[in-house]
């Protein structure tokens, strides 16, 4: 029952939400998302108990199933999922939305969707979810986001679209190649035997191509740093924080298992992209003036290495993702929380138009300090545990005759992002105060809370991830073996 | 038998009620009940209950496909009814002939769904033909309406008369000498160059009827210059209807060679879904717009004749009934707009809240999302061909073409949701919107549970 109640709640308190007042709804969103918290941590403390599976027959001509279960690499991003509303809905809590119901409604709206991506056991109800995800977020970022969001969103939603379409040709390919017709994650794993290693060749790229969409990787990643800038910090937070670990997600539990030879066979190639992205993200986020637009480039190169590792197909790599999917998560979540502050009292977000906000808001700048440095993957933060992973599984790696290559490059990046986030806190927040900054005042006690929680979030889990290994440990078994790595 | 003689009885008495009755109000009442009767003799015919038993030498064949496809045009009448029927009435002087002729376009249609003998395909698709020309021309003190009248008419007519040399090719082929479609493809005959061409001259003139491309040139034109009213029925039931003949000849008589006619229809498809969804990009008028998404969305139906399995006849039954409702719920918002142009949209979700809801629910499902019947619609054609193992190029292609018509219908959403319009006033009752509501609601219905239609295709009754 769990499964049904995570994306159950917020589905119906969407649904509420465009019935209610602006400010109540606010108050409702903030309840809704607190209760989905404590249903997910509550499922998550569960070990195999039935109620963590939900299964009945939804349309039976097509063998297809509604069929959840709070599993695998899911838990971990239900979790984030969980955990990152109630922050969103916190830090953003000042800001006056037009027509605010109608933005809380459809908040928990894209909630359930990625919910239900997450943990749907069914490919024909993950493709329902993948989509339903978008059209929220798509309304959401066109009616509240910046002067271009019409054109940007738009662009966004096509691409996506586009990707989505190809994987629906890929799983119903899929879907005729299973034993007994049937959409069952299951029996999509035994698919690939009846598959040839030619045709799981072409396949590969029907269904990465919406995963790589949505990650992104290049050269599908246009979209992503418009639609960033454009779309209001809330939901460029659901869209950083959250969607694009569908992308990932979608080749760990979707791609990878399913079709094991296509994924040996391009892995390469999608390796090489990845290096290409990492490299060219990095160097346009050096030069980008625009907070928002930086931290979108930064994010392109994080979520690059991320697939990088999942190709590289270790154990210690894709251990690596998975925490690293967590951490990115909290981290991005952080870094647009800082953004936004700054943007609502300086009314602007060009790095050259700010100076000086250590001495004017020193809270700020610790809190900034840390989760900068947690996105630089310094150790003792919880991204370094992720990275560090990632990098010995790419370094280890027995699929690749490029592994030296690839880590190598790879690191080059996180070089090239402590420049340009280094460079960014210098100029933000130190040197002299100019006119913009001159009236800076600190953070008030609600955003402090907000900031140190996540900055509690990074030091606690960079100086213990045991848990973070004890959620993910039972998935990466799981996936290692569709793979063929282990008996 | 019974929604045949129901209909054009019906369509007799409406063309009375004209004289009797002075108040539109009451001829749409009338009209209302008449469809309502008519609704209900479908599907106690579809259970088994068949109160006129005349013997058609089997030149008609009632199966449970055609049937529930009456019944889904019964229905999507009823609904067009309950939604225009004031305004299709406002058309001109003569209410009553309007709902005549609606009557007797769904008597051609069921016939056309129950063929069994190419001369009854031939009176269906013309009882179908004939009352539309007339209904086109309907706003009579219009030139386009005219225009696009005699332009329908004569194209019309010429394309008849491609179907019937087709027919009488086929007829000559036949080793039998007969019009029957079970004897059609028997035999030496099957594949001779004489059937080829019969065949593809009859598939030509479908092709037209249905406004596949390259056949497509009236529809933009017939559709943007007919009442908006007249439209909505032409581009969902009409369109529909004559799918279904073109589904049924080629499924029941020719469905054992289809390895030589296929490739005409996927070089049809092919035109059908480019032409339609390139063009409706660059269209100014929402009207014409959904002229030319009619034929893309043809494209798609045209899936189910390379599929020619039980997911294709599940997908046609499904596909016509999302398609026809979808466009239904739009044109009824089209009727009551004064600006038929993208910016004539503009900011109409802050006024009319329930309409910009629901047009966005029917633009969603015209394209494909799921949650709404057109994705599920759209998924069954593209299993059905899939399911053969051929044509895979031509189901990317289709799935391409899916994502370019996403541009033009959220542009509509787009115009209504995101930006600024000026103040309009329409005409709104509380029915209207609920009926629309209630639509919406149909619509996402068929999405999550389409089975609950298609389902019927298996239910026997004695």
């Amino acid at each position: 029952m769990i499964p049904v109640l995570l994306i159950g709640i917020p589905l119906l308190a969407g649904l509420i939400g465009f019935a209610l007042k602006d400010a109540a709804a606010k108050s409702w969103a903030l309840f809704a998302s607190l209760l989905v918290l404590g249903v997910s941590l509550a499922g998550i403390s569960m070990t195999d108990s039935p109620q963590l599976h939900f299964s009945i027959p939804w349309m039976g001509s097509l063998g297809s199933r509604f069929a959840v279960g709070l599993d695998g690499t899911g838990q971990i991003l239900c979790l984030l999922t969980a955990l990152a509303f109630p922050i969103i809905f916190i830090s953003t809590w000042k800001e006056p939305y037009k027509n605010a119901h109608n933005f809380f409604g459809l908040m928990l709206l894209s909630q359930a969707g990625l919910m239900g991506v997450f943990l749907a056991t069914d490919a024909l109800l993950f493709y329902f979810f993948w989509e339903l995800a978008l059209i929220p977020v798509y309304f959401l970022a066109s009616q509240w986001g910046g002067e271009k969001r019409i054109a940007a969103t738009f662009k966004f939603f096509i691409y996506t679209f586009l990707g989505s379409l190809m994987m629906l040709i890929g799983i119903i390919f899929i879907y005729f190649h299973t034993k007994n017709h049937s959409f069952a994650l299951t029996a999509f794993y035994d698919a690939h035997l009846q598959i040839t290693n030619e045709t799981q060749s072409w396949l590969f790229w029907f269904i990465f191509i919406a995963f790589a969409v949505k990650m992104p990787i290049f050269p599908f990643h246009t979209w992503q740093p418009d639609t960033y800038e454009q779309s209001p910090t809330a939901v460029t937070m659901v869209l950083s924080g959250l969607m694009v670990k569908m992308g990932v997600f979608g080749v760990l539990r979707w791609l990878a298992p399913v079709l094991p030879m296509g994924t040996y066979m391009w892995g390469d190639t999608v390796s090489t992209l990845c290096i290409i992205g990492m490299i060219y993200a990095s160097l346009i986020a050096m030069r980008q003036d625009d907070l928002k637009r930086m931290v979108a480039y930064s994010s392109i190169a994080h979520i690059g290495l991320m697939c990088l590792a999942i190709f590289a197909i270790t154990e210690t790599g894709i251990q690596g993702v998975m925490i690293q999917m967590f951490n990115h998560g909290i981290n991005i979540i952080g870094l647009w929380i800082v953004v936004f502050l700054i943007e609502k009292q300086f009314k602007t977000r060009k790095i050259s138009e700010l100076g000086g906000l250590a001495g004017k808001a020193p809270v700020l700048t610790i809190m900034l300090v840390i989760i900068t440095l947690a996105n630089i993957a310094l150790p003792l933060t919880n991204a370094f545990i992720g990275e560090f992973l990632m990098f010995s599984g790419i370094y280890s790696s027995r699929v690749t005759a490029y592994n030296i290559v690839f880590v190598v490059t790879a690191a080059t990046t996180i070089i090239l992002s402590a420049v340009y986030m280094l460079n960014m806190v210098q100029r933000v927040f130190y040197g002299p105060t100019n006119t913009v900054t001159d009236k800076g005042v600190d953070i008030s006690p609600g955003e402090k809370g907000v900031l140190g929680f996540i900055v509690v979030l990074i030091l606690v889990f960079g100086v213990y991830p045991e848990p973070l290994f004890r959620l993910t440990q039972e998935a990466v078994d799981l996936l290692m073996k569709k793979m063929y790595f282990k008996p | 038998m019974n929604s045949i003689i129901t209909s054009a009885v019906l369509g007799v008495i409406m063309m009375f009620s004209g004289i009797i009755l002075k108040k539109n109000a009451s001829i749409v009442y009338v009209a209302i009940a008449g469809i309502g009767i008519l609704l209900i003799m479908g599907m106690l015919e579809m259970s088994g209950y068949h109160f006129f038993p005349v013997d058609t030498r089997g030149m008609l064949y009632f199966d449970v496909f055609g049937l529930l496809f009456n019944c889904i045009a019964f229905a999507c009448t009823l609904v067009y009814f309950l939604l225009n029927g004031r305004d299709l009435a406002a058309i001109g002087n003569y209410p009553g002939d309007y709902f005549a002729l609606i009557f007797f376009v769904l008597c051609g249609v069921s016939i056309a769904s129950s063929f069994n003998n190419l001369l009854m395909l031939f009176i269906g698709i013309e009882i179908i033909s004939i009352p539309l020309y007339i209904l086109t021309g309907s706003d009579k003190r219009n030139l386009k309406s005219n225009e696009a009248s005699l332009k329908y008419f004569l194209m019309g007519a010429f394309s008849t008369g491609i179907m019937l040399l087709g027919i009488a090719f086929l007829y000559g082929a036949s080793d039998k000498g007969s019009f029957f479609l079970d004897d059609l493809a028997l035999g030496k005959s099957a594949g001779s160059p004489m059937m080829m061409t019969g065949l593809i001259l009859i598939m030509t003139s479908l092709a037209f009827k249905v406004s596949a491309a390259p056949f497509h040139f009236w529809t933009p034109d017939v559709y943007d210059g007919a009442p908006t009213v007249v439209t909505s029925f032409m581009a969902t039931i009409v369109k529909a209807g004559a799918f279904i003949a073109f589904i049924r000849l080629f499924n029941d008589a020719f469905g054992e060679m289809k390895i030589q006619w296929q490739i005409f229809i996927a070089i049809i498809t092919v035109f059908t879904l480019f032409i339609g969804n390139i063009t409706a990009v660059f269209q100014q008028s929402v009207k014409r717009m959904l002229a030319y998404s009619s034929i893309a969305q043809v494209g798609f139906m045209l899936f189910s004749l390379l599929g020619l399995n039980n997911l294709a006849k599940e997908g046609i039954i499904l596909y016509s009934a999302v398609y026809s409702l979808s466009t239904i719920g739009l044109f009824a918002i089209l009727v009551r707009m004064k600006d038929l142009s993208f910016q004539g949209f503009n900011g109409l979700a802050r006024q009319y809240p329930v309409v910009a809801f629901t047009a966005t629910i029917f633009l969603l499902s015209l394209a494909g999302i799921p949650l709404t019947g057109g994705f599920m619609a759209k998924y069954y054609m593209i299993a059905s061909v899939m399911q053969t193992g051929q044509y895979l190029w031509l189901v990317i292609f289709a799935l391409l073409c899916a994502a370019v018509s996403v541009f033009y219908y959220f542009r509509v959403i787009q115009a209504m949701y995101f930006k600024e319009g000026a103040e309009q006033q329409l005409e709104l009752s509380a029915g209207f919107n609920g009926m629309l509501i209630l639509l919406a609601l149909i619509i996402i219905l068929l999405g999550i549970f389409p089975q609950v239609l298609i389902n019927r295709l298996y239910i026997i009754y004695n």
